[in-house]
């Protein structure tokens, strides 16, 4: 008799879930809606396949995980290399093998075993003060350097793509040598970490610092938008390192989710991610590089001028992760 | 007091106020385990800034908060003034508005690039920082500065009740023994007024522990934005609550010494009332002085912040007016619209056991269910979190068992999970109204209606419901109003892709767009006045 009731129970909770089962896709997004819709738009239209696309600001990892085998969703979206990174590390993914994906997708922007994929590259750019610093040639490691004292402003250190860049610095350099230079950093700031990128550029117009770590799609936001026009055109964008490795770069992403109920409809959005039609236009909504070579960037992207990136694989930055964390910490950057 | 109420009204009382201090035990139980050393590598690291800065701000904020109330509190009680009438409820306004805007109105005006700053400098030709000082409204100060404005009002609220309940007989003793207004206020009513001091203050200081916005927004790293930071940051939500219990700690050390501040305050009786004739009459200077205070304060801490928040929301009303706003504002209204009446079905129930049941131990429940309200939401969330995935899970294994597909996650993956988690922080403040409310209903009634026949649920149906409307009424208007505005819960506990009005204006603000959510942020403020305005009506009639 009980397992009637509950049979009955559980048959009319399910009902809602099983209805429309077919032809659908779950993607969680660290992206912001406005900058995916119109893509999965085209998908849909292409495919059949109808996606549910839901945005959050953090925690997306921490939920699926709680959700474990029960999560709905199928695909994450990141903004950002750690993300990529957290959602490996916590036995979230599953390894995809597409040769689609390979072909399009450069080696040094895909995991070698597959559990994620780079959509977009941006750079982590230092912006200068158009009038008051001369310089186009600034390095991450000349930020610690005693002449720009009190003229360094930038986000919380503990933002994804700081830590992405700490993680740079200590492949690169080691973390003893990361963490004299993160003091240097910390000791060269105008003010206490805060805002986001775009509020760096506004406080360097203001004369408040010379120098604002951010990145690069910001610029072209920026001056797109009437009211922030003005911010972007006080300074310089700087391509760093030039003279030496390349500039460090971080990605967007994605990957497909360990228990994603809708396997091979995820693995057919991803191909279509990582295509030149999609590729050209979610490179273009947000002012970043596409990852496929033959891809070429915005007109206004590419007017900023060509520049070197940073060659050490992508995937080599996540062994450094959590050692970036903790190098924030114990320097206490933020605070 | 009475006899026949069976065991089955226990035994539900029981269970409701186990189910809400759940979210506490599994909290504690979390705390309890093993955490791979990220405790001790933040022990070793930030935590001791996380904790000085939450003490600090708890303390500054206690001592702003006072020195803002206490002279309005005295003037409303004892003075008389023009315009004292309005001012009196006028006070009350910042209440409804919440810490975050405030704070965000603040730092653009106040900022470098602010047009303060902008003005002084065009003003005196300055052209960087090192030109002059200014404090930065980002920091300690400026946070504690923000939070007073906005929380006095609890204080001043509490305080002003104490003046005005103290005994008619001893002010004209002090006016006898030729004590001028000031030795009256020093000598006889602030010390009388402790207890209420005490009571007012802690609240203020649980509300800044509780605070997660403004900190957040002012980069000002406290206990409460290193549990949200440690769990979704790290991913460590065993950590996450081991902060968690820290800040339990000081909250429940902060209850302790409210009961205790209370406990005294049973020691006097209040017999007449101070009447309209015995007010002090101020002198003209002085009630310029008066007026000009509390016209300042409520300048800076309301008609300022909304005024911005109103011109914001009229410059960008097109972009604000849209179909999301309503949905917005549907989710959140029918979400503290659940969540009240749950909690006044709760306070009902739980009141009526107290007060009939023959058993002593009948009083427990309702103590029990008010415990959540010390939680504040980011460390409620993992209380809450923790034990429903468990039950998610169960529901599902069962289903498999019986040979059915899953219903997914039915309470965490919607806003189950998020009306729970208002339910167990808000029930405290219905259970207190209703409470209130019992106590002016005669006991003799009951035994009257138990004389006549009534059982124990037409007693509670036919005798005590009509009579308690009142004190129902603005417990559900308080956990409406509360459940509007709360936000950590609501950014940790929302189901992905789910907003409400909360969590919208803080996406914004965070983005340093405020702009943007002006219009949501306004309908916040809005409903927040509406049960002011209500509680202030029957405390005046109270007063009569």
């Amino acid at each position: 008799m009980k397992r009637v009731t509950f049979a009955a129970l559980f048959g009319l909770m399910s009902v809602a879930q099983s209805a429309y089962a077919d032809e659908k896709l779950t993607v969680y997004s660290y992206r912001q809606a406005f900058l995916v819709e119109p893509i999965l738009k085209r998908f849909t239209e292409d495919t059949g396949i109808s996606v549910n696309l839901v945005f959050a600001k953090d925690g997306i990892a921490e939920r699926i995980a709680r959700e474990g085998r029960l999560s709905p969703a199928d695909l994450v979206l990141t903004s950002d290399f750690s993300r990529l990174v957290e959602l490996v590390e916590k036995d979230l993914t599953s390894p995809v093998n597409s040769d689609k994906l390979n072909t399009n997708i450069p080696a040094q922007y895909r995991d070698p075993e597959g559990q994620w994929y780079a959509l977009t590259m941006r750079v982590r750019n230092l912006y200068t003060a158009k009038d008051r610093l001369e310089t186009q040639t600034i390095s991450y490691e000349e930020l610690a350097d005693p002449k720009y004292k009190g003229k360094i402003c930038t986000r919380s250190g503990k933002h994804p793509y700081n830590i992405a860049l700490v993680a740079s610095m200590i492949a690169h350099h080691g973390e003893a040598e990361t963490k004299t230079w993160l003091q240097g950093v910390k000791t060269n700031l105008a003010r206490k970490p805060q805002g986001n990128d775009r509020a760096q550029v506004k406080a360097v117009k203001e004369g408040l610092c010379d120098i604002a770590i951010g990145n690069s799609y910001y610029y072209g936001n920026m001056l797109q938008d009437p009211e922030q026009k003005s911010w972007a055109e006080a300074v310089n964008i700087n391509f760093p390192n030039q003279a030496d490795r390349g500039a460090h770069v971080n990605v967007s992403g994605m990957v497909l989710t360990r228990h994603a109920p809708n396997k091979d409809n995820a693995i057919k959005l991803m191909e279509f991610l990582s295509a030149d039609v999609a590729q050209k236009a979610y490179a273009e909504v947000n002012m970043e590089y596409p990852v496929k070579a033959d891809v070429a960037p915005s007109t206004l992207v590419a007017s900023w001028g060509e520049f070197k990136s940073d060659q050490l694989p992508i995937f080599k930055l996540a062994e450094y992760h959590q050692a970036a964390v903790k190098l924030l910490d114990e320097v206490q950057f933020d605070l | 007091m009475i006899l026949g109420l069976a065991r089955s009204w226990s035994l539900t009382g029981y269970a409701i106020a186990a189910l809400l201090v759940l979210p506490l035990l599994a909290l504690i139980f979390q705390a309890a385990q093993p955490d791979e050393a990220v405790f001790a590598h933040l022990l070793s690291t930030v935590l001791p800034t996380y904790i000085s800065n939450s003490l600090w701000l708890m303390l500054w904020v206690c001592v702003g908060a006072l020195l803002l109330a206490l002279p309005c509190a005295w003037l409303m009680a004892r003075c008389e003034f023009i315009g004292r009438r309005y001012l009196q409820w006028a006070l009350l306004l910042p209440l409804a508005m919440p810490a975050y805007i405030v704070a965000y109105v603040y730092t653009d005006l106040l900022d470098y690039a602010g047009p303060v700053q902008m003005g002084l400098r065009s003003l005196f030709g300055w052209n960087s920082p090192k030109d002059y000082l200014f404090p930065e409204i980002r920091s300690l100060g400026g946070a504690a500065c923000v939070l007073s404005l906005v929380l006095f009002p609890y204080i001043y609220l509490l305080v002003r009740t104490a003046f005005m309940e103290q005994s008619l007989s001893l002010a004209h003793a002090s006016r006898i023994m030729g004590c001028s207004p000031w030795q009256s206020f020093w000598r006889l009513s602030l010390p009388m007024a402790r207890p209420a001091i005490a009571v007012g203050v802690a609240l203020v200081a649980m509300e800044t522990a509780a605070d997660f916005a403004t900190v957040s927004y002012f980069a000002l790293p406290t206990l409460t934005t290193a549990v949200y930071d440690t769990w979704l940051g790290y991913g460590n939500l065993t950590a996450a609550a081991k902060l968690s219990a820290i800040i339990l700690l000081v909250v429940f050390s902060l209850i302790g010494f409210e009961r205790f501040a209370r406990r005294k305050q049973q020691l006097f009786q209040k017999q007449s009332r101070i009447q309209e004739s015995d007010l002090y009459r101020l002198s003209p200077i002085q009630t310029l002085l008066a007026i000009g205070y509390c016209i300042l304060l409520l300048l800076l801490s309301f008609i300022l912040p909304s005024g911005i928040l109103l011109s914001y929301a009229i410059d960008y009303f097109e972009q604000s007016w849209d179909p999301i706003f309503w949905q917005l504002s549907l989710n959140s209204f029918s979400l503290a619209l659940i969540a009240s009446l749950i909690c006044c079905l709760i306070a009902l129930l739980l009141m009526f056991i107290r007060r009939v049941s023959p058993r002593a131990t009948d009083t427990l429940p309702s103590r029990l269910a008010s415990t959540g309200y010390a939680l504040p939401g980011t460390v409620l969330a993992i209380g809450v979190l923790v034990p429903l995935t468990l039950l998610d899970f169960a529901i599902n294994d069962m289903a498999e068992w019986i040979g059915l597909s899953g219903p997914g996650l039915l309470l965490t993956g919607s806003t189950t999970a998020l009306v729970f988690a208002f339910c167990v922080r808000f029930a405290a403040i219905a259970i207190g109204s209703v409470e209130a409310s019992y106590k002016r209903i005669s006991p003799s009634l009951d035994m009257v209606s138990l004389t006549l026949g009534q059982t124990p649920r037409q007693l509670l149906q036919r005798v005590h419901l009509p009579l308690l409307t009142k004190g129902l009424f603005a417990g559900a208007l308080l956990v409406f109003i509360e459940s509007m505005k709360e936000l950590p819960a609501a950014l940790l506990l929302r189901p992905i892709g789910f907003e409400n009005l909360a969590t919208y204006v803080f996406q914004f603000v965070s983005d340093e767009k405020l702009e943007h959510g002006a219009l949501p942020a306004i309908v916040i403020v809005l409903v927040g006045l509406v049960p002011l305005i209500y509680l202030n009506r029957s405390l005046e009639q109270d007063s009569r």
